[in-house]
């Protein structure tokens, strides 16, 4: 059932041209064949004095009929031999040259008037958020009033998906900084005799700084890119409007869970990645400084304030408030198609990870003199 | 049509030889024989869970039998070399039940792209060729731009047909192909693959539910059950067999009212 016979021209002195073989699209894709054939198709195109026989031809297509009709200027040539098997392509491309087809539109906007749109984006984006807002805290009024109707389950159930099961990773990767951060700081330290110093360094900036946002960076790159595809996916298998359809709302079962599971789950996680970035910064401050681990524990109560753990603990809250809610603002906004479904995917984890960002300098402000002695 | 059938040099595009399928301990199919005829329509029809479109999936090399030959323009698929493998892929169309147009491209796009995954066409000839294939399924040059999200069920079918005979198959094989579409755009639809199968005559294997595209396109029907192709051939032919199923399927009061139908039409004509 191969077919292997390549389309030919044959051109004779009389200006007889001869089209033999095959002039199916399958004949086309062997090696040059197609090369050839438009070049020899382009020469004898400029030509009007041509008589064509199509008779040799074993099989054509429409596409290999395409190629021939094209060469001779979209029309039948004065001088055309044809198999009747063959007419009814002719007549096909015949008819389409009939089509009228539409020109490609261009984009009538200015770049002045595309920045415009940008914005006009930015502010569709905060509108839809802070609306997402307002149903949270509506939400949450209702399930203060009602706490038999508040979906315990569901909260129950994203508490131990998205913090339990991040144990693992934020321990990896608290310890692994704490190591880091412990050597550097050491390094330098010990260059001026200041070895003492590396509890206040330590307890410091992992209390109030690097276990929060390591912990939130890593829970937006986990939690937040799944609540965002899953609730993508939903929409695109119109799962979200069955719910509507149940009476279901939208806000109080699918968003309230995930923005409150969040809210409790990520100061558990601050607490527990501080308690291992410590635990590594203190194991190579033994290892390198000889500094021993139950100085280490004693020392730290008196160089960092309480207040910077509640800092640190109302950092979790509010990053795992805002990771839930960006994360199931995008997820809400994207429409039922693959490329949407992954560009909304990367759009929420870069967003909640600027988010966090911003809400820390939020909070250094804030803050800024409370929790130093 | 019926000469064709008749016309002793039959040529076999399609042999299924001693099939064997099994999910977990569920058998599905077991020795299972079909052959499929050149420029035939065929179709399979069988109740629900007996595997009609996993054996569709099968002569599509989508899914792999436990047992036994699938043989396709003489080459069993699962024994074939890279090449020959892209040859059937090449010469095959499929129309997905669901269409399963790529949702990021255009429709113009999603017709371009066998034809651009060839690699040798000139992009000027696959825009002139996809433009006929939207005017052969029946859709305007002005939807070419439209995103697949926006189309109906309908126009979702025709454009999923263009791209499956963007490169003209020898065989197409179409997953319910009117499922979901109102009865007059299963009429058109219907129509329409006949007159293509007409122009172009390809061979074409259906998996169908619906009676009435069953007996309007059908020139034989092979009915799955017990796990095997229990009858073959001509609607007549099928519904003399006596099976359960068969009776319960052609000769149930909408296989009948279909009957009716084809009769006044004066069916084989």
């Amino acid at each position: 059932m191969y077919n292997t016979e390549t389309p030919q021209l044959q051109e004779e002195k009389t200006g007889l041209i001869t089209a033999a073989g095959c002039w199916q699209v399958h004949a086309f894709v062997d090696g040059n064949v197609m090369r050839d054939i438009e070049q020899q198709l382009v020469r004898l195109g400029a030509r009007s004095d041509l008589q064509w026989n199509l008779s040799d031809i074993r099989s054509i297509d429409h596409i290999g009929a395409q190629l021939l009709w094209n060469c001779w200027g979209r029309q039948r040539p004065a001088q055309l031999i044809l198999l009747r098997s063959q007419e009814a392509f002719f007549n096909r491309l015949e008819q389409a040259n009939q089509l009228s087809i539409p020109k490609p539109a261009r984009s009538r906007l200015n770049s002045i008037m595309q920045l415009g749109t940008v914005m006009l984006g930015f502010f569709a984006h905060l509108f839809a958020f802070t609306q997402l807002l307002g149903q949270l805290i509506l939400d949450l009024a209702h399930v203060l009033r009602h706490p038999t109707k508040a979906p315990w389950k569901e909260i129950s159930a994203n508490v131990y998906q998205m913090g339990f099961r991040a144990l693992g990773i934020t321990a990896l990767v608290g310890i692994l900084i704490g190591v880091v951060l412990s050597y550097l700081s050491a390094q330098q330290l010990r260059t001026f005799g200041g070895d003492i110093y590396i509890v206040n360094i330590l307890g410091m900036s992992i209390i109030r700084e690097l276990g929060p946002m390591l912990a939130a960076i890593l829970v937006a790159g986990r939690s937040g890119s799944a609540i965002t595809a899953q609730l993508g996916v939903m929409r695109v298998t119109e799962e979200l409007d069955a719910m509507l359809v149940m009476g279901i709302p939208h806000g109080l079962r699918l968003i309230f869970p995930k923005v409150i599971a969040l809210a409790i789950a990520m100061p558990l996680i601050v607490i527990w990645t501080d308690a291992m970035a410590l635990l590594g910064g203190m194991a190579s401050a033994d290892f390198i400084l000889g500094m021993s681990p139950r100085f280490f524990i004693q020392k730290l109560p008196d160089v960092v304030a309480l207040s910077n753990y509640y800092i640190g603990l109302a950092k979790g809250v509010t990053f795992g408030a805002a990771i839930g809610l960006v994360a199931c603002h995008f997820g809400l906004l994207i429409k039922p198609n693959t490329e949407s479904l992954g560009q909304g995917t990367t759009t929420s984890v870069v967003s909640a990870i600027t988010v966090v960002i911003i809400l820390d300098a939020v909070f250094a402000i804030m803050f800024s003199r409370v929790g130093y002695f | 049509m019926a000469q064709l059938i008749k016309s002793p040099a039959r040529e076999i595009v399609i042999k299924v030889q001693n099939l064997r399928t099994q999910f977990g301990r569920t058998i599905i199919h077991n020795h299972l024989n079909l052959d499929i005829y050149k420029g035939e329509i065929i179709s399979i029809v069988g109740g629900s869970g007996t595997g009609k479109t996993v054996l569709l999936r099968q002569m599509l090399r989508l899914e792999q039998p436990q047992k036994g030959s699938v043989t396709i323009f003489g080459v069993d698929i699962n024994q074939a070399r890279a090449d020959q493998v892209a040859y059937f892929r090449s010469r095959s169309g499929m129309l997905f039940q669901h269409g399963a147009l790529y949702s990021a491209l255009s429709v113009f796009d999603n017709v371009a792209q066998p034809m651009r995954e060839l690699k040798v066409l000139p992009e000027t000839l696959i825009k002139d060729a996809v433009y006929l294939k939207l005017d052969m399924a029946g859709i305007g040059p002005e939807h070419a731009d439209k995103m697949p999200s926006s189309l109906s069920g309908g126009m979702v079918k025709r454009v999923a047909l263009a791209r499956a005979l963007a490169l003209e198959p020898d065989v197409l094989f179409l997953d319910e192909p009117t499922a979901g579409l109102d009865p007059h755009s299963s009429e058109t639809f219907v129509s329409l693959i006949q007159s293509l199968h007409r122009e172009l005559g390809f061979t074409v294997v259906m998996v169908t539910h619906d009676l009435d595209t069953l007996f309007a396109l059908s020139s034989r029907i092979a009915v799955l059950a017990d796990r095997q192709v229990i009858a073959i051939g001509t609607i007549d032919e099928v519904i003399q067999y006596q099976h359960p199923f068969i009776k319960d399927f052609f000769l149930g009061a909408r296989g009948r009212r279909a009957l009716t139908v084809l009769d006044k039409d004066d069916y084989g004509k």
